[in-house]
């Protein structure tokens, strides 16, 4: 809505007030409104007021070649974009009925944990920042930026990796990169104590984080939350494990849940399961030299590629919950419709308004980074 | 990992904790821009050299970031495969994927590892730029992503054809390639980036991105009208044409880095398939398509039954004129019938192409000899124009000592007989005296003959050409000529025919060729007298090229011609001295079908405007 269109709303006698969060606001994530009805400092009503960053990626799909929609899907979300790649790549597979070679299965699961890590990090900061503790969020971002390093090592880009293709991968890993990623995961391992000390266990930002923005398991499930947010709930649903797709059921990690479904329970999942994707990046380490083979399998010439009829749902499990993308193909040599199942559209708008409710308004940037939802992806 | 509780309670001395941080040493980021990673996507970097302008970077964009620009001081050679066009970056759209240099043909396109760029204010339109091979703005930027195997995009490798084997079809004049099937042709037709350069290539300028876009969505009929709209002789084409195009293709390019092999799209083929799969009553209905329903009332007279003669009649009589074609020989085609073998042309292909014409509404006149039959004058006075397509039917000598016994033969000659199932002395061995395709085509016939009668091959090629150098046939035909048992012997010039007492000619000596070519680039063998060898053999068939025959034409018009260098002199619609004459085809050319269609479509038109007096004569 454009900020002439507002009007000052006439609310009789009561002492309710209306107040607006956003698209510009350092406590929103990203181009994303909120219209908030107050009462004194207490929340009546939330509404999400969404579509700053709506795009038409879907529709943009539609009118690109299958290959020329790999170098768009991962603006879909800035923070994590290596899952929106490999997931499109996955359905792309499923219809062609082909298979990535296992190496590049095992390649896949390195970039999307990596991936994960960088989102989680950037998530720390952000929610640090909105507790107003800023350290946290340099470090955060800080420490991210060592992880784009290795994703600029082994793809070329830094946030935006279109290393990926329906097929496999486009280029074998760089000589040394898995010990420059073992560096890498000792640090961060290293830095943990920092971590735990400045944020998790900080009473200035877990006394501000508790019983913030409380989730029940049954609103959870009702809402259609996923991801870190439902496991905060106490709900071990993973798709890594619940469904697992690429290598993941040869691999070995736990799946972090916590039982409050407040703000707090929601980062202390996600540290945990950071180390979990540390833990997984060190199986790979440790596998993915004796995993000979090719990296891609051929695909058509890209100009002249008609995937053939059918369609397919792929899903992965990203930093922010479950991603998927429903695919169908007429045979053309472009999409005849994607749809993106992102996690972040019932993070954002349902789950929000319904935490917003009783909630102070200091609280609110709070709560929308606990929620690490990421607002291009909520309108595409 | 250490586990938080949920519970944890903070002590008041945690604070403390923090100043383990004054002993630590403070991070400090330089301001200054830093290296990037080996395979880094920054701005573009083009092998101007390499870049062949096929713009495959250009449709794969997906920002529409690239646009091809025409660089005027950049050499185009069609026939080559090259274009000035040169991709220009608007980096305002620019994504950074790196599709385009994975998909570029030649390798020519790559990202740099330099990813700042600042604008020096006199630049106008500076984030629009031409990659040079020294990166934007000439600053000589790193390599950063180029193109790897495992990267390359593009199908390279052409969907294998099947053949007969050889112990199969040597005694035999059965045609050797089986063609493609549905299922491989389109494979072979999904390949094609369409470029165009096969389009530039070709003499006719046949649509081939568009037909094999045509075979590729599985419209074969579709893709004949395509052919139809440049060529009547698709049959033919199909199967013997000198396929410039697929030396031209993008997809034959090897690139340096990575990518080794590379094959062209298999363009002939694809056309011999969609001829061989549509059926000839639909083939006859596209032919006919764009007919003129008025009649001009105007006749035109064409000598010569072959491609380029029946492709003027064909686009003359689409425009609506009378045409009457006078062919010497029974049956229509020329060379591609009396000059090619049916293993390669089966005469039933060329007989349905000729048939397509002829249902359009091209007479044609069999067993009339010009000159003989009907002068050149008479022709004049009943028609209002007339095209001379008489081909080259008499074979060059190499005039060396021995060579005018009588078992000293031309190629052409034999190669005339042999489908007409004119009889002669197939001789127990041969020596072929010349490197062309016509040298391979007689020796292979000869070899056939030889295996039927005596049940082995004794052929021997002695030409002057060095194999896998300057070889003139195609590299598959000598491929498939050593299959048959037939010896190519290359650098080796004819010296005599040697002819013993009784005047029987017993072989051929030769010399080793030192060079082919003088310093100006005439042609001037040398060759090395030390190194002599002599080859046994009853017959020498000489086949080292052709001339035409101009006796049709009579005294009074030889003298009126304007000549250059033994052929007519003509202009580059085909119109000669003489202003009712055209002439079209290989005596203007020089032996090649595809060159006869364009030709003949060339002189179709300036006939056109001339007999609608749109022409200044």
């Amino acid at each position: 809505m454009r900020p002439e269109n507002y009007q000052a709303v006439q609310l009789g006698d009561s002492n309710e007030y209306e107040i607006f969060i956003g698209p510009n606001h350092p406590g929103i994530e990203g181009n994303y409104a909120f219209r908030l009805l107050l009462d004194g400092d207490t929340i009546v009503k939330g509404t999400a007021d969404a579509g700053y960053l709506h795009r038409g990626f879907e529709k943009l799909m539609e009118g690109r070649l299958w290959i020329q929609n790999l170098a768009l899907v991962p603006r879909i979300c800035v923070p994590d974009p290596a899952p929106m790649e490999v997931v499109y790549s996955m359905a792309v597979e499923e219809i062609m009925g082909i298979e990535a070679p296992r190496r590049a299965q095992w390649i896949r699961v390195m970039q999307l944990e990596l991936s994960r890590v960088a989102a989680h990090l950037f998530t720390f900061g952000g929610h640090a920042a909105t507790t107003g503790m800023y350290t946290p969020m340099f470090w955060g971002v800080a420490d991210r930026d060592l992880v784009l390093d290795l994703f600029e090592e082994f793809t070329g880009g830094r946030v935006y990796s279109i290393y990926n293709i329906p097929g496999g991968v486009r280029r074998e890993l760089p000589d040394g990169f898995l010990q420059k990623l073992s560096h890498l995961l000792d640090y961060l391992e290293s830095r943990q104590n920092d971590y735990d000390n400045l944020l998790f266990t900080n009473q200035v930002f877990v006394k501000r984080a508790k019983n913030t923005g409380t989730l029940s398991k049954k609103d959870a499930l009702e809402l259609g939350v996923t991801g870190p947010n439902l496991r905060a709930c106490g709900l071990e649903f993973d798709i890594r494990k619940n469904d697992p797709y690429l290598v993941y059921d040869e691999l070995d990690f736990e799946i972090p849940t916590q039982q409050h479904g407040d703000a707090y329970s929601r980062i202390l999942v996600r540290r945990d399961e950071l180390f979990q994707s540390i833990k997984i990046l060190r199986q790979v380490i440790e596998k993915l030299p004796s995993i000979d083979g090719p990296i891609r399998t051929t695909i058509p010439n890209p100009l002249s590629w008609n995937v053939k009829t059918g369609e397919a749902y792929a899903r992965v499990e990203s930093s922010k919950g479950e991603l998927a993308y429903y695919v169908v193909s007429n045979g053309k040599d472009k999409p005849y419709r994607v749809h993106v199942r992102g996690p972040s559209s019932m993070h954002a708008v349902q789950t929000l308004e319904h935490l917003a409710k009783g909630a102070r308004l200091e609280d609110v940037a709070q709560i929308m980074f606990s929620l690490d939802a990421c607002p291009p992806e909520v309108d595409r | 990992m250490k586990k938080i509780e949920y519970k944890d309670k903070g002590s008041i001395l945690n604070p403390l904790k923090n100043l383990q941080f004054f002993a630590r040493k403070p991070i400090t980021e330089k301001l200054q821009p830093r290296p990037a990673s080996a395979s880094y996507r920054g701005f573009h970097i083009n092998d101007m050299d390499k870049c062949i302008g096929c713009s495959s970077c250009q449709k794969i964009c997906d920002n529409a970031a690239i646009t091809m620009v025409e660089v005027p001081s950049i050499a185009e050679d069609a026939s080559k495969g090259i274009r000035n066009l040169r991709p220009a970056i608007d980096y305002g759209r620019c994504c950074w994927c790196a599709l385009c240099v994975d998909i570029c043909p030649t390798s020519a396109i790559e990202l740099s590892r330099e990813y700042v760029h600042t604008c020096d204010g006199d630049e106008t339109d500076s984030y629009f730029v031409f990659p040079q091979e020294s990166g934007i703005h000439g600053l000589n930027f790193e390599k950063g992503w180029t193109k790897t195997k495992d990267s390359d995009l593009l199908d390279r490798e052409r969907r294998p054809m099947q053949e007969m084997k050889p112990e199969d079809r040597i005694d035999n004049f059965d045609e050797i390639v089986d063609g493609f099937t549905m299922e491989m042709a389109v494979e072979e037709a999904s390949r094609c980036v369409d470029c165009g350069l096969c389009e530039d290539a070709c003499p006719a300028h046949m649509h081939a991105p568009n037909y094999i876009r045509s075979i590729y969505e599985g419209n074969l009929e579709q893709a004949v009208e395509w052919m139809y709209e440049t060529n009547p002789f698709s049959h033919v084409c199909g199967r013997v044409c000198t396929h410039i195009c697929e030396s031209a293709c993008s997809l034959g390019r090897v690139g340096e880095d990575g990518v080794k092999t590379s094959q062209p799209i298999a363009i002939r083929w694809l056309k011999r398939f969609a001829m061989d799969h549509v059926p000839k009553t639909k083939i006859k209905q596209i032919a006919k398509k764009g007919k003129a329903t008025k009649k001009s009332g105007q006749r035109v007279a064409i000598i010569g039954a072959g491609p380029a003669g029946l492709t003027t009649a064909f686009d003359l009589v689409k425009k609506g004129h009378q045409v009457t074609v006078y062919e010497a020989q029974p049956k229509g085609g020329g060379m591609t019938r009396y000059g090619i073998p049916n293993y390669r042309l089966p005469e039933d292909r060329l007989d349905q192409d000729i048939e397509v014409i002829q249902s359009v509404g091209v007479d044609i006149q069999y067993n009339v000899r010009i000159g003989k039959d009907i002068t050149m004058q008479q022709l004049q006075k009943d028609n209002d124009a007339v095209v001379l397509a008489i081909g080259l039917q008499n074979g060059r000598s190499t005039r060396i000592p021995g060579s005018e016994n009588k078992n000293v033969k031309k190629a052409v000659d034999l190669l005339r007989m042999i489908p007409k199932g004119e009889e002669f002395e197939v001789p127990k061995s041969a020596v072929i005296i010349g490197g062309g395709n016509v040298a391979m085509d007689i020796a292979r016939s000869l070899a056939r003959l030889q295996k039927q009668k005596f049940g082995k091959v004794g052929i021997t090629v002695s030409a002057l050409e060095t194999l896998g150098k300057n070889f003139l046939a195609d590299d598959e035909e000598v491929k498939e000529s050593k299959e048959e048992d037939i010896t190519i012997l290359d650098a080796r010039g004819p010296v005599q025919c040697v002819i013993d007492k009784k005047g029987k000619l017993t072989g051929l000596e030769t010399v080793k060729v030192v060079s082919i070519f003088d310093d100006k680039g005439r042609f001037a063998p040398k060759y090395d007298d030390s190194d002599k060898q002599f080859h046994e053999a009853e017959m020498v068939v000489e086949a080292i090229g052709q001339m035409a025959d101009i006796s049709v034409l009579g005294e009074e018009l030889t003298e009126e011609l304007e000549w250059n260098r033994g052929r007519i002199q003509v202009d580059e619609n085909g119109s000669t001295s003489v202003e009712w004459l055209w002439s079209a085809g290989d005596m203007v050319n020089g032996p090649d079908v595809i060159h006869a269609v364009a030709d003949g479509h060339r002189v179709a038109t300036d006939i056109d405007k001339y007999l609608r007096k749109e022409k200044k004569s």
